[in-house]
């Protein structure tokens, strides 16, 4: 279960997030959508404690992580796997140590074991025999997708995904969409998507939370959601931009 | 303007506390040997093996240099067979590991910043965070203890290649005689001199490479900050070996009269 309580966050003089208050409960999946810069990236790093709050809570297993050290939080980021927007592969390995760093580091098991698992993963995330090729000769999708597998090799209960479609097309955004829909129903995990990709809003999350001036600004189940007639939804699932806000 | 600069020294202080943090941190962790063995020998590689090209040059170079000036000012007065004394004892206490540190400091302090600075950028270092992995423990303390371990190592190296060169450049070149040479060398220059030498290796091994990773951890940013903490650890790097190696000499020669 995850819980975040009045967080609050600025950098510098600017707020970011100002009192966003929500829950996710074990095995649920959730999309946060917003406009670029809306803080929901920020939102995603506070639960999994990349970021302190300047004020609030977050909740893990109804454990507050906000006050732990770096040190303690280790314990409680076994539980998570986080897929970055732009991959963040370890560009010094090959994809076969990028996935099994997280088993390498924190599980006992033979090279074999190893080995057999990454190759399990990779064969999930639809890239069979990519082991040894180097993260620089991979595709934005393959990158992505290398990601995951990384995220998900060792069984975490809760996976993070940060704008998982951004920069990819139609299509392999899709297989994206599909990846962590499988990824989901497989392992059984908790899943929160960050993404401005209504798309794949709609058919990753069960539950769609919106951010909006620093705050979730409305919550609800897709087929709810996506026929809102607030006039702020509204104009961000139909993308029509607001003329004052023109840059030129 | 008077703005400026104290939030200039705030900003200073605030650095040289996160730094004292990130030295905390990094004894913490390798006196409780949480370094992965594999990453260290590694970076003892890179650090070490690596790197014995330049120092060796730098090492050989410095020896001859050291051997002609001193040749030309001690024939002056009839002392040419102390020659190899001088730089003996100048190599060991002195030039061996500090022009060593700067060597080190500026092919590798470079290379740790970049390197580190770069995964910053692209949220690797985060994403090690996600893998329940410590930066410090995975990306800091392989890299100091391979700098404690590379340098003196490295030290010992252009000390005898140093040596070497100005005894041949003593003897070949300069006429000087090989016996009387080698006699008064080993007679000047003490167990001590070396042991002082790699006592000063071992501490500017550590500190080029904490110096670094602290550049790379706490890089702005895109390209220029990546930049700004190459140009950052070795000049920081280099400052903070000729500043210690003043104050080790003080300390460590004092201790040595006593013995």
């Amino acid at each position: 279960m995850i819980e975040a309580r009045n967080l609050k966050k600025g950098f510098g003089t600017q707020p970011v997030l100002d009192g966003v208050s929500f829950r996710i409960e074990n095995g649920e999946s959730v999309a946060i959508i917003g406009r670029s810069g809306c803080g929901k990236s920020v939102l995603l790093k506070h639960l999994i404690g990349l970021l302190q709050p300047d004020a609030g809570e977050v909740l893990i297993d109804s454990e507050n992580i906000v006050p732990m050290n770096e040190r303690q939080l280790l314990r409680v980021r076994r539980k998570f796997g986080m897929v970055f927007q732009g991959s963040a592969l370890f560009d010094s390995m090959t994809v076969a140590e990028n996935v099994a760093f997280g088993l390498r580091r924190h599980e006992h098991l033979t090279e074999t074991e190893i080995a057999r698992r990454v190759a399990e993963t990779l064969e999930m995330v639809d890239l069979p025999g990519t082991e040894t090729k180097n993260p620089a000769e991979l595709s934005g999708g393959m990158r992505k997708r290398v990601g995951l597998a990384r995220a998900i090799v060792y069984e975490p209960q809760i996976v993070l995904y940060d704008e998982p479609t951004t920069g990819l097309d139609p299509i392999m955004s899709d297989s994206i969409d599909q990846l962590m829909l499988r990824v989901r129903d497989r392992l059984k995990v908790t899943t929160v998507v960050v993404t401005h990709d209504m798309r794949t809003a709609r058919r990753v999350g069960q539950r769609v939370l919106m951010m909006h001036d620093k705050k979730i600004y409305a919550s609800g189940a897709p087929d709810e959601f996506f026929a809102s007639r607030d006039p702020v939804v509204r104009q961000f699932i139909d993308g029509v931009a607001d003329p004052k806000e023109t840059p030129f | 303007m008077i703005y400026s600069a104290k939030q200039r020294v705030t900003d200073s202080l605030a650095g040289l506390g996160r730094f004292t943090l990130l030295a905390k941190e990094a004894l913490a962790s390798l006196v409780t040997f949480k370094v992965a063995w594999r990453d260290l020998l590694y970076q003892v590689y890179f650090i070490g093996v690596k790197s014995q090209a330049v120092v060796l040059v730098t090492g050989a170079f410095t020896g001859m240099v050291l051997a002609a000036q001193t040749y030309y000012q001690f024939h002056k007065v009839k002392m040419d067979t102390a020659t190899l004394a001088v730089v003996g004892v100048s190599l060991c206490d002195e030039l061996g590991p500090v022009l060593t540190a700067l060597m080190v400091a500026g092919r590798v302090g470079a290379a740790i910043a970049a390197e580190i600075g770069t995964m910053r950028v692209t949220e690797q270092i985060d994403a090690l965070r996600t893998l329940a992995t410590h930066p410090v423990d995975y990306l800091v303390v392989p890299r100091i203890a391979a700098g404690h371990i590379a340098l003196p190592l490295l030290t010992i190296e252009s000390i005898c290649v140093g040596i070497g060169a100005s005894y041949l450049v003593s003897v070949h070149l300069l006429g000087i005689d090989a016996t009387y040479l080698w006699v008064n060398m080993l007679r000047y220059t003490h167990d001590v001199d070396v042991v002082i030498g790699l006592i000063k290796a071992f501490v500017y091994g550590g500190l080029i490479a904490v110096i670094s990773c602290y550049k790379g951890l706490t890089c702005r940013l895109g390209a220029e900050g990546v930049g700004r903490a190459t140009t950052e650890a070795v000049v920081y790097s280099s400052i903070t070996i000729l500043i210690t190696n003043f104050f080790l000499t003080l300390v460590l020669g004092k201790i040595a009269s006593l013995l």
